[in-house]
């Protein structure tokens, strides 16, 4: 059943996914190519709209009509874009889980946090214990054990509790309990962190650290800006209008950015520890979806372009195996 | 919600009473025709002392002021006069009606919901398709069409033609039911007679479906609009993406939440659901309130229709109220606020 212990756990070849809208054809994403090994935490950064939540939607089968999704996924050497409702269902939330931006959104309103945990339980778990009625004690405890596992004081008691109930950072540790619940060998976490106070924001981003530990998952950690994912994540990946522009190990890709536009979003970041270096804001936004040019996405905001830009640009491994969209010479140096 | 705003809104319902009692009354007083002569109808034997006489047995002679004031007085006591016609208390005919109505009521609202829901589910769920389409179709159509054609129509086709059900009424005639609850569906079943309570069912699905068909086109519509916006919602995505199977998704998760705004409408549209009833009761002679209203406003019995104007009144608030009240039952969220 599995592709060898080396293999990766999810590998993600020309993925692409478009919505035709009135006004065009949007193409959200762009033929990304992608290996989360096993245990590994991979970060995905990228300014708002370039992609990322719908790259990993796509691959869960969550995107819905008339987005067309298309490309190879396998997780754990099944083809997930292939296989049947019914397949696809039982690995969501048992063996491949996400938590989403908001988890104020993400909980339902009107059922309480055990039952929301509970019921990934149940759908999960051997036929004998989906119980129409009263609860299955065992999975009871489960979800206890759980909660207090992501930092849940008297979770026994708070089981009874709507999501209103709980704080921001309460919720938060409450959807990742949610996702973990069945232990996944892969979690995406969607910005986990972005709907939080800085306060609650490390909290949340060291559980996540903690629980991938101690379950021995992997992480696709996705993320605004650099600074989140450079201190928890083994590799980038840099999303940019669809694509992936450049691909690493961490901490290359924040000390010696290859890609432009790596480079112009750690000069315009406000974090990292040098506080006297002077903050360059990247000039220009990210582009229209509709009717992208066939060229480089970025060669309209780069300082480097020229006329070969405009022709379509592949991905380029460097000798020391890091990826870089970007056909100057020094990119791959 | 707490005690004192129970209360604030308890005051608050005097003067919205008082105003519909008024509004009765000015329009009944102003309504030509004279209770006592319709009484009276040809009868060529009865002489001007009689009349004089009736006329004040029934308080006709006092002026209006008067006459309003004395109804609101005693109806503060609880005492909402004679049925001129009835000479029994107004109240008591009134209320001996009002398990009918509420009967037809039910019975509408769960014909309408049986129909909205899953309809306005289906079309929501596959939005754009060919069932969406003609479903609201329809339920444009369906809101459309008058409740007294529809339920004309009903009864020639299912009751003329057919002959499948009963023309009107809510018993066969020479089959009279001991009185309990004054529901005859209840009251048939204590009755130990499965087959009276049959009859009663088979008298009640005309009417029923001629109320419920207008109700329930609006319920569709507002259903499929609220289940729309709630598939949209991000934790209807987290629960697929938790691997729940496609029903609990839909029932539990996405259903739930979107049913919230039905429970308000529903309450706002039960002024119309009385209304409606009022037509109904007539077409199908259904011994309701709204039917005894209707006799009551043709014989001018005055204090039977104001009483009757007052008790719809009070029937809408009500339900307004607990409209508000389910309201927070169902949204968690406002509980605590
Ligand atoms: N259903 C849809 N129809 C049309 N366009 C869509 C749809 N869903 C997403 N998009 C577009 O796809 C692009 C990528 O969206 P996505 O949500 O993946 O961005 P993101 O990188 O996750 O941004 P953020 O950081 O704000 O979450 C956006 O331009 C968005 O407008
Ligand atoms: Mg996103």
């Amino acid at each position: 059943m599995s592709a060898g212990r080396d293999g990766p756990i999810l590998s993600v070849r020309g993925l692409r996914t478009e919505f035709p809208t009135t006004r065009g054809r949007v193409v959200a994403v762009d033929g990304i190519d992608l290996d989360v090994m096993p245990a590994e935490c991979l970060g995905v950064v990228g300014e708002s709209g370039s992609g990322k939540s719908v790259t990993f939607l796509s691959m869960l089968g969550m995107v819905r009509l008339p987005g067309r999704v298309s490309g190879e996924v396998r997780f754990d050497g099944r083809d997930l874009l292939g296989m049947g409702a019914r397949e696809l269902r039982e690995l969501r939330g048992r063996e491949l889980a996400i938590t989403f931006q908001d988890a104020q959104m993400a909980l339902n309103p009107s059922l309480s946090i055990g039952s929301q945990i509970l019921e990934t339980l149940a759908a999960h778990g051997p036929a004998g214990s989906r119980r129409l009625f009263g609860r299955d004690p065992g999975q009871v405890g489960r979800a206890i054990e759980m909660l207090t596992r992501v930092g849940i004081p008297a979770a026994a008691e708070r089981l009874r509790d709507y999501p209103h109930q709980f704080s921001g950072g309460m919720r938060q540790r409450a959807m990742i309990a949610i996702a973990l619940v069945c232990n996944p060998r892969l979690l995406i976490a969607d910005e986990p962190t972005s709907a939080l106070d800085v306060t609650v924001q490390a909290q949340v981003l060291d559980l996540i650290a903690k629980m991938r530990r101690e379950l021995g998952m992997s992480v696709v950690l996705i993320a605004h800006d650099l600074g989140v994912v450079a201190e928890h994540c083994d590799r980038i990946a840099v999303m940019y209008a669809g694509q992936i522009v450049e691909l690493g190990p961490a901490e290359a890709v924040i000390e010696a950015p290859r890609h432009p536009y790596t480079q112009g979003l750690i000069a315009s970041a406000p974090w990292l520890s040098d506080l006297t270096r002077e903050l360059r804001p990247m000039p220009g936004s990210v582009p229209n979806l509709i009717d992208m040019p066939e060229g480089c996405h970025f060669a309209p905001r780069c300082p480097f372009r020229s006329d070969a830009c405009l022709r379509p640009v592949a991905m380029r491994t460097a000798a020391d195996g890091r990826q870089v969209r970007c056909i100057r010479p020094e990119a791959v140096a | 919600m707490s005690l004192r705003t129970l209360i604030e809104r308890l005051l608050q319902l005097v003067p919205v009473l008082l105003g519909v009692t008024l509004v009765a009354f000015l329009m009944m007083a102003f309504t030509p025709g004279d209770p006592v002569e319709i009484m009276i109808g040809n009868d060529e034997h009865v002489t001007p002392e009689q009349i004089e006489r009736m006329r004040r047995d029934l308080g006709l002679h006092l002026p209006l002021h008067e006459r309003y004031f004395h109804y609101v007085a005693n109806a503060v006591t609880g005492d909402f006069g004679l049925s001129f016609y009835h000479r029994r208390p107004v109240s008591e005919v009134l209320f001996e009606r009002l398990p009918a109505t509420i009967e037809l009521a039910i019975a509408s609202l769960l014909v309408a919901l049986a129909i909205a829901v899953p309809a306005g589910m289906i079309a929501a769920v596959r939005r754009g398709s060919i069932f969406d389409r003609v479903v609201t179709t329809i339920s444009v159509a369906g809101v459309a069409i008058p409740n007294f054609f529809l339920g004309i129509v009903l009864i020639m086709f299912f009751a003329v033609n057919l002959g499948w059900l009963p023309v009107s009424g809510q018993t066969p005639s020479g089959l009279n039911i001991p009185r309990v609850t004054g529901f005859l569906l209840v009251d048939s079943l204590l009755w130990g007679r499965p087959d009276a309570f049959v009859e009663v069912l088979r008298h009640l699905v005309l009417p029923a479906v001629t109320l419920g068909t207008g109700l329930s086109a609006l319920l569709m519509r507002v259903t499929r609009t609220s289940m729309i916006e709630t598939l949209q919602q991000d934790y209807v995505a987290f629960a697929v993406a938790k691997g729940l199977s496609p029903r609990r998704v839909l029932f539990a998760h996405a259903l739930r939440n979107a049913l919230i705004p039905l429970v308000t409408v529903i309450a706002i549209d039960l002024g119309s659901l009385l209304s409606g009833s009022i037509i109904t009761e007539t077409i199908f002679s259904w011994p309701g309130v709204g039917r005894v209203l209707i006799e009551g406003v043709t014989t001018r019995n005055y204090p039977l229709v104001q009483t009757a104007v007052l008790m719809f009144a009070v029937i809408y608030i009500l339900a307004n109220f607990l409209a508000d009240i389910l309201y927070v039952v169902l949204n968690p969220r406002i509980r605590l606020k």
